[in-house]
């Protein structure tokens, strides 16, 4: 029997038909093949998130992001222009295709802040804004029009101070592609929350098979059973998990859930560190003293349902981007980028409100070991899974309802792979043109 | 020479886990025996309120002296060792044996 109200359909999953209730095929997490179809059906189509505003604080400001998702090599500079402009470029130089961008080791990703950018090889020089401001005894060169040989960019649009990009230059714009779970998180202050504590893995896994483990809490009181007290783990345990809410709107999805630990209604449901520091999973329960994060200032997506026991909602931006709001008022991201059918890059970032004392420091870092040690226990699951489903022993899984946002990121990057074998000349949003020369060398 | 303020003596002993990054101090949990831990953590919990009192009376988070910074990172070190001693009964997250999270980015203290 419910807890929490089902819609009228019976189930969260029969209110989306479109999703079915049958056992779901996991060969789109194997299958090698597939993954190459997934490159450039989602992961050159679809906007990516690739940091936020911040990392950019001042004109010149730039980062680099190694993009191996997108294919082998593809490297991108994110930079602040002398108009305030986030741009992306390409990291390469238009002269005889030097990596533009880089310290050391080619393939590790830096920042900093520059006038300009100047390439190691032969000191061609580009603006801000990617055109080719120098070449060196440019007299040598036959005809070399340099307004022709700008850095070549790349689509890069702002929402809500997360930067975006996108490899298909026919791409619809981003707040189009984010859609209404964005419009109706716009105003949230992100802005104010700077601490960041960002965490990187190398996961034996497909990328869809983290975010599986992410889009559903039905694992949450028995793969974590051991981090709550005794007591309530049990109980817990036995009363199980149901969300407060699930949403589906096109290809992104949320879930929304309770969670009462933040206070907790009972200290002994608590460690005892804990009660000694008032934080945890849910971070820390004094909220910071900002506008925008008490209940009924939360922007509307936010808790759907208004339930006065809400806890934490995730949202699914497909195709890799989370963005997970925890009550007392923080949030994180999570980014999952795909290497092989078998492996990915795995980011999270935790954003606070930078704290005013040691107390609220050492709340926060509980708030953070916390979080890196469920992370460890989700990841734990993960090859054990890849290696099994790898067999082709079982190739079919039933996924109850409180799983349902699995369903739907399987369909939707189905729906994305389908749209493009079944159509050279379109991708999923009708927007795209696809060459066929990428589409041929698949075979398929 | 103490590395603590002469308030907190009692912990002088514990001071090779004043460690101001997350990777230094998971690495010594990782290369701590439990006895060790659990150590830190019986004398360190009952004085973890003390650590606070004591520092927030006295400086801001940015700009405290050497010493009020060490008593801050042995805090940190003790909520390192809280999951081993009251969660796992063993260094590593339970099962983890395949996987590394890496906190690469932090605020340090």
């Amino acid at each position: 029997m419910a807890h929490f109200p089902k819609p009228a359909a019976g189930s969260w999953t029969e209110n989306w038909p479109e999703l079915g209730t049958a056992p779901v095929n996991y060969e789109d997490s194997i299958d090698p093949e597939h993954f190459k179809l997934e490159q450039q059906a989602i992961f050159k189509k679809t906007w990516l998130n690739v940091g936020r505003a911040e990392r950019l604080p001042k004109k010149g400001s730039y980062f680099t992001r190694e993009m191996p998702s997108v294919g082998p090599g593809t490297s991108v500079i994110i930079v602040k222009d002398k108009q305030d402009v986030v741009r992306a470029f390409y990291n390469m130089c238009r002269h005889r295709g030097n990596k533009l961008v880089w310290n050391d080791y080619p393939g590790e990703e830096v920042s900093g802040t520059c006038r300009q950018f100047t390439c190691k090889y032969h000191a061609w020089r580009y603006s801000l804004e990617g055109d080719l401001t120098f070449v060196q005894q440019e007299g040598e060169f036959f005809d070399l029009d340099k307004s022709q040989y700008g850095l070549v960019p790349v689509r890069c649009e702002v929402w809500e101070g997360f930067i975006f990009i996108n490899f298909d230059n026919d791409a619809a714009p981003l707040t189009e592609y984010l859609g209404d779970f964005a419009k109706g998180l716009e105003g949230y202050p992100f802005h104010e929350m700077t601490e960041h504590y960002s965490y990187r893995s190398e996961i034996n896994a497909n990328w869809k098979l983290f975010i599986d483990a992410f889009v559903e809490f039905y694992h949450a009181p028995i793969l974590h059973m051991k981090q709550a007290e005794k007591e309530e783990a049990e109980k817990l345990a036995k009363f199980g998990f149901e969300a407060l809410a699930y949403d589906i709107k096109g290809i992104h999805s949320m879930v929304s859930s309770w969670g009462g630990m933040s206070p907790p209604k009972d200290l002994s449901m608590v460690k005892p560190i804990e009660r000694i520091l008032h934080s945890g999973l849910f971070g820390p329960w004094d909220r910071p003293d900002i506008k925008g994060i008490l209940p009924d200032e939360l922007p509307p997506a936010i808790n759907p349902s208004r339930q006065p026991t809400w806890g934490t909602d995730s949202f699914e931006f497909f195709p890799n981007f989370t963005l997970l709001f925890w009550a007392p008022g923080w949030y994180l991201t999570y980014h999952y980028w795909p290497t092989a059918v078998d492996k990915h890059i795995f980011e999270a970032d935790l954003y606070f409100v930078p704290p005013k004392n040691t107390r609220q420091r050492l709340s926060q870092e509980l708030a953070a070991v916390t979080f890196k040690e469920y992370a460890f226990q989700d990841a734990n699951t993960l090859e054990a899974t890849q290696t099994q489903i790898g067999t082709r022993v079982v190739t079919d899984f039933p996924l109850c309802d409180q799983e349902i946002l699995l369903r739907h990121l399987h369909k939707t990057a189905w729906d994305f792979v389908n749209a493009y074998k079944n159509n050279g000349n379109g991708s999923a949003n009708g927007k795209a043109q696809e060459k066929t020369s990428e589409k041929d060398s698949l075979n398929v | 020479m103490s590395k603590l303020p002469e308030e907190f003596a009692d912990l002088e002993r514990f001071t090779d886990w004043c460690l101001p990054t997350e990777e230094q101090r998971y690495q010594k949990r990782l290369n701590s025996t439990m006895a060790e831990m659990q150590d830190l953590y019986d004398a360190g919990m009952a004085r973890l309120e003390d650590i606070m009192v004591y520092v927030d009376a006295r400086f801001p988070l940015q700009g405290m002296p050497e010493d009020a910074k060490a008593l801050v990172h042995l805090g940190q070190s003790i909520v390192m060792v809280s999951f081993p001693v009251e969660v796992w009964k063993q260094p590593r997250v339970l099962d983890s044996g395949a996987s590394y999270i890496q906190l690469i980015k932090e605020p340090v203290v």
